[in-house]
């Protein structure tokens, strides 16, 4: 069976989707702002395909976008993720 | 190095991104999760750069040029970084916003590097299935930044004080709007041909995305913000997601839709807690018809009883049970700490102290949680809404400190109020309630609040932390 790279892309898409719906359903209320912070870090994996397209030795516009692209899901990812860090801190400094 | 190996890192660094989400969802093992999410993302990285020395189609090891790899990181990491740590955590929820937008802004980068990278630099073509998952990501990413940036300046109050906007026949424009998306998608895919039209179209795409995710979000209230940004969120996702499918890689499309599946979800749960329905929440316009009567209507108040912190003190002193009701105003007025103490004051009195929690007080669900923990209230004492309401009857003092629409009765009582029908804390209920407060203006819904007006409740005029200390320390004296 022959399966394009796209369908295979559907394929996984739509998967992860199922996985996605499954792994959150329950969230207490406390949660809600530091799992939105913490999805929203993950958004960043776009830097992935930042990178990609970064890296031709000449300077051009492919590569000053990837670069902008780079500088942008980098600020997502690592703002992101520290953000929710010091969410998350405060409800651990409360339980001991 | 083998492009199994490579599979190998980036199927890791999938598993580990279902692992970090998973555990997101849980109090006790939420910090982990986040860690682990955050390994997740540094192995996809990792993936990549190992990706980029592999050998292309014929046979050659491609040359890479990491300055403007390291560069991108190195200012987007400060920046980020720098903003992670300073900011307040009253101003979280726009932090996040604003995060978000960005993470769009990339995607859509990404999309628009791929085109001028094939087709002005490479001389190559797009088919049009390819062409329309770009113009999807460009679309999306774009709608996303912009409409984050909106969300932003609506939290922090710099855009007519969050209050909706709108604009005369915004239906009529935002539906030209995407009938002109469709067009110049279908343009890109089929018929532009030549590498000036191909950046024609993607910059006509661009800027109506641009413009699209501004009209968008600029109807909606200050009070559904939250909704909004968890659904930019949502798309910020999907955004992901596109770019993945358009660069052909599945950790891409694994975790973008995760996140897209996530913020549906809390965006559903959101809406659930505010009884409105996503699509009374999109239309916007929340408060708006009652935004110019508001300002009226806070000076007609009539029979508001007021009094300072002596008196108030007093009551407190022989009440039994005391429910606090925190609101966004508590976080402003950086009064966690002050509360902390009257607590401990009155417990010290052998009263019952609880805090009601109202599922979106504070700016975002879950935010009042996050502050009160900041100042180390206790995690047993804070009550979420439907286990506290029942108690308010047998509760001798209610202290509402700069919250607004989630006690107002009009949201169970008046058909006619913008708010009906969402849930509220049922403060009025209780023996005496003291309502600190600055002025009687109204909160983010803009409308009048009947509580100010009832015969148990007395308004505590001042800044919440003034007023706070001032009842410890009347206290004290008592």
């Amino acid at each position: 069976m022959a399966m394009g790279p796209l369908l295979i892309g559907l394929y996984v898409f739509i998967l992860a989707m199922f996985v996605g719906f499954e792994v959150i359903t329950k969230v207490p209320p406390t949660l809600h702002t530091p799992l939105m912070s913490g999805a929203n870090a993950i958004s960043g994996i776009t830097i992935v395909g930042a990178l990609a397209v970064a890296i031709t030795p000449e300077a051009s516009v492919s590569n000053l976008l990837g670069a902008a692209a780079i500088a942008f899901a980098t600020i997502n990812v690592v703002g992101g993720f520290l953000v929710t860090g010091r969410m998350l801190a405060m409800f651990g400094s409360k339980k001991k | 190095m083998t492009s199994d190996l490579v599979h190998f890192v980036y199927l890791l660094s999938a598993v580990l991104f279902i692992f970090g989400l998973k555990k997101l969802t849980k109090v006790k093992t939420a910090a982990t999760g986040n860690k682990i999410a955050a390994l997740a993302m540094f192995l996809a990285i990792v993936g990549t750069l190992l990706e980029l020395h592999l050998p292309d189609s014929a046979g050659s090891i491609p040359s890479i040029d990491y300055r403007w790899i390291i560069g991108g990181i190195v200012v987007g990491g400060v920046i980020g970084g720098i903003g992670a740590v300073r900011v307040a955590m009253t101003s979280m929820p726009e932090m996040v916003a604003l995060f978000n937008g960005f993470g769009g802004g990339a995607s859509a980068l990404v999309a628009a590097a791929v085109v001028w990278d094939t087709l002005v630099e490479k001389s190559g073509s797009i088919d049009p299935i390819n062409a329309v998952i770009i113009c999807l990501s460009v679309l999306i990413g774009a709608l996303t930044t912009t409409g984050s940036i909106v969300a932003f300046l609506k939290l922090q109050g710099k855009l007519k004080k969050g209050a909706p906007i709108l604009l005369p026949g915004r239906h009529v424009i935002n539906l030209a709007l995407v009938v002109g998306v469709v067009g110049v998608t279908a343009w890109f895919a089929f018929s532009a041909n030549t590498p000036e039209t191909f950046t024609q179209s993607i910059l006509a795409l661009t800027a109506i995305s641009l413009v699209l995710g501004w009209l968008l979000v600029i109807p909606i209230g200050g009070a559904d913000m939250p909704v909004v940004v968890s659904l930019l969120n949502s798309y910020s996702g999907i955004a992901a997601c596109a770019a993945g499918f358009v660069i052909g890689n599945n950790v891409l499309i694994i975790a973008g839709s995760m996140v897209g599946a996530a913020g549906l979800i809390l965006t559903q749960i959101m809406c659930v807690a505010m009884n409105r329905s996503l699509v009374n929440v999109l239309v916007g316009g929340f408060g708006a018809t009652d935004s110019a009567g508001s300002s009226e209507d806070a000076r007609n108040y009539e029979s508001v009883t007021s009094c300072g912190p002596e008196e108030a003190a007093m009551v407190l002193d022989t009440a039994e049970s005391v429910i606090v009701v925190p609101g966004y105003g508590l976080a402003v007025a950086q009064a966690q700490h002050a509360v902390r103490e009257l607590a401990t004051a009155l417990e010290s009195r052998g009263t019952k102290v609880t805090y009601a929690i109202h599922p979106v007080a504070g700016r975002m669900p879950g935010h009042m949680n996050v502050l009160l923990a900041e100042a180390d209230v206790p995690y047993e004492q804070l009550v979420e809404m439907d286990n506290i309401n029942p108690e308010f009857k047998t509760t001798d003092a209610v202290i509402v400190i700069g919250a607004n629409d989630v006690v107002n009765p009009a949201a169970s009582t008046d058909k006619d109020s913008p708010i009906y029908g969402m849930p509220i804390l049922q403060a009025h209920e209780a023996r005496t309630v003291f309502v600190i407060k600055r002025s009687l203006s109204p909160g983010y819904a803009g409308i009048k609040n009947g509580l100010f007006e009832l015969n148990n409740t007395m308004m505590v005029f001042g800044d919440a932390k003034q007023i706070v200390q001032g009842l410890v320390s009347e206290l004290a004296e008592l």
